[in-house]
């Protein structure tokens, strides 16, 4: 009778490579053997200097109404505010740091939802601008000619299983808002 | 200047932006040099991270030129080139004094769950990013380190984050001499972790993926024994066969919640939002690791929650451990090892792309085209 597979005894039946032959084959192999020898060992170490040079950080002044979690004490020291709240998208954003910790799901499903309202609100302002949002350079298409993009295709790619949707969900609402538009404008004649 | 703006999923342009100002006595303004596009920067690109705002610049993965400092730095001066960690701490509070720097308390009002991270939405913190001709970099006694003379800027883009995050995954896996570690994901920060496992004495080290030519770079970068997914019907009993049944030591993610999986994943996570990512990679994960392993998660996942296999965790008795990577801990051991030849990051850079042409740099990643594996940013400035 064989050796039954491995779980099956106290030890094991395959023994991989030998460290000397792996040491030979693979630059530095153990070099981090010990593993009290590792960076970040242990994950939590008092005492590490780190270049602060104060207790408490200066507060970087709120210069104007800040968002914040409700779990956080008080406004952290510093911030980035890359883009303050405006608009519908940032009346939901709001309400969702206002009303709800991050443990409910409610926090991050009004945040997603901010976001998509955050996209349109800026796609409909793009086309009241001088640089109204241009689905095709925005979108990188361009690449698809460019970087060897249709002969990599015609090997594998990531996203087989979902390409033939991704330009329904982009190109959808560009097409939907055209006959909303179309339909608006057909009923405004009619109704003249 | 110039810089990346998001314009809402899978749409991004180029703009012209006002230059980052000093808001704090720490900060520094850093003219960036190179930038990168990491994996992670695709949840954002496709809508997937909670408060993704429009009109904000992306980009955690970059080193650049002190431009201007504010009034209590006093480690960098003008002129300094440096590269700067993707975590943004203060140094200071109850987490960075104990080394936990991505867990940093005083940096991001907008949750206490996570950290600040450059150009990662509100929700890590509101910060600009690095995809653009400058950035402000807060706590810059702190966070940032010099470049030492002797090393190559794309090497110490690659030390901003994918290097360390991926050498960070293999030590999370608590590797010793001998044990079999499977990585999910052939991504940079997947290869980085296979080579870092052999340092840590892995005796075997085998990578998944579905893109062979990722596979080949395992293979050729990180001596890995590779296998496609999706050649095989089932790579949780392929993985079982291959370890005789025992299942592997121990598992790195090193996907995240990006994993393409089935339609259904697909659809309720991608597309619908209703998973905060498709976790197929981390199932895959704790269902081939051996009962009693370890489970090292380093892929991205947002804050939201994803349908895991939690109970073939306990059952199995599985050690899961995962943090974002504490960067600037992880230099001078890997800065030793680049000067001793074990690492050469760089060798994974496959496209320098203009900032001006991000948005094609950031389809070609999406979808994966022209064999991308890891696509620098080159600042028009540089
Ligand atoms: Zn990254
Ligand atoms: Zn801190």
């Amino acid at each position: 009778m064989t050796e039954p597979a491995t779980p099956y005894m106290a030890g094991r039946s395959a023994t991989p490579d030998a460290s000397v032959a792996l040491r030979a084959r693979i630059p530095g192999w153990g070099v981090d053997l010990d593993p009290k020898d590792r960076p970040s060992f242990p994950r939590e170490q008092p005492g590490i200097a780190t270049g602060a040079h104060w207790k408490f950080p200066d507060r970087q002044p709120e210069d104007q109404p800040r968002e914040r979690s409700i779990e956080h004490a008080m406004l952290t020291p510093a911030f980035g505010t890359s883009v303050p709240l405006k608009g519908a998208s940032g009346a939901i954003r709001r309400y969702a740091y206002g009303r709800y910790s991050e443990g409910r799901a409610a926090h991050w499903l009004l945040l997603i939802a901010a976001d998509r309202v955050d996209a349109w609100e800026n796609h409909l302002a793009s086309f009241a601008s001088l640089r109204p949002d241009n689905p095709v350079t925005e979108t990188g298409i361009g690449s698809e000619f460019s970087g060897h993009g249709l002969a990599s295709r015609a090997g594998q790619r990531v996203d087989v299983n979902h390409s033939w949707m991704d330009p329904v969900i982009v190109a959808g609402p560009w097409v939907l808002a055209g006959l909303a538009g179309a339909a608006v404008l057909r009923a405004v004649r009619r109704g003249h | 200047m110039r810089a990346m703006v998001y314009r809402g999923p899978y749409k991004i342009r180029v703009e012209e932006k006002d230059i980052p100002k000093i808001e704090h006595p720490n900060d520094a303004i850093i003219r960036v040099t190179t930038g990168a596009i990491c994996g992670s920067d695709l949840h954002l690109y496709h809508g997937m991270m909670p408060d993704t705002r429009v009109g904000s610049t992306f980009g955690h993965e970059f080193v650049g030129v002190v431009h201007q400092v504010g009034s209590s730095v006093q480690n960098l001066i003008p002129g300094d080139r440096v590269m700067v960690p993707f975590n943004v701490y203060c140094g200071s509070c109850w987490f960075c004094s104990r080394g936990l720097y991505s867990n940093c308390h005083n940096v991001n009002p907008n949750a206490t769950a996570v950290g600040g991270i450059y150009g990662y939405s509100h929700t890590c913190g509101g910060y600009d990013g690095g995809q653009a001709e400058f950035v402000r970099v807060p706590f810059a006694d702190v966070g940032p380190g010099r470049i030492p003379d002797w090393m190559d800027e794309e090497d110490a883009v690659l030390l901003t984050d994918a290097l360390p995050t991926g050498y960070f995954g293999a030590q999370l896996g608590d590797i010793v001499e001998g044990d079999t570690v499977v990585v999910f994901g052939a991504g940079p920060v997947g290869l980085f972790a296979a080579k870092s496992a052999w340092l840590m004495g892995a005796g075997r080290v085998i990578v998944i993926d579905h893109l062979d030519y990722r596979l080949e770079k395992a293979r050729d970068f990180a001596h890995a024994e590779t296998f496609n997914f999706a050649e095989y019907d089932d790579i949780v009993v392929h993985l079982k066969k291959e370890t005789d049944f025992l299942g592997a030591d121990v598992v790195i993610d090193a996907v995240g919640a990006e994993a393409d999986g089935n339609f259904l994943q697909h659809v309720t996570a991608s597309k619908l939002k209703l998973q905060g990512g498709s976790p197929v990679a981390l199932n895959w994960a704790i269902d081939s690791v051996r009962k009693g392993g370890t489970v090292s998660v380093v892929g991205a996942y947002g804050p939201m929650f994803s349908a895991v296999k939690f109970g073939d965790a306990v059952n199995k008795g599985l050690t899961l451990r995962m943090n974002q990577c504490p960067v600037k801990r992880q230099w001078p051991r890997l800065f030793e090892h680049i000067r001793n030849g074990y690492l050469k990051p760089s060798d994974l850079v496959t496209h320098r792309i203009p900032l001006e042409h991000i948005a094609e740099g950031y389809h070609l990643f999406s979808a994966k085209l022209d064999n991308i594996v890891k696509p620098l940013i080159i600042s028009a400035t540089a």
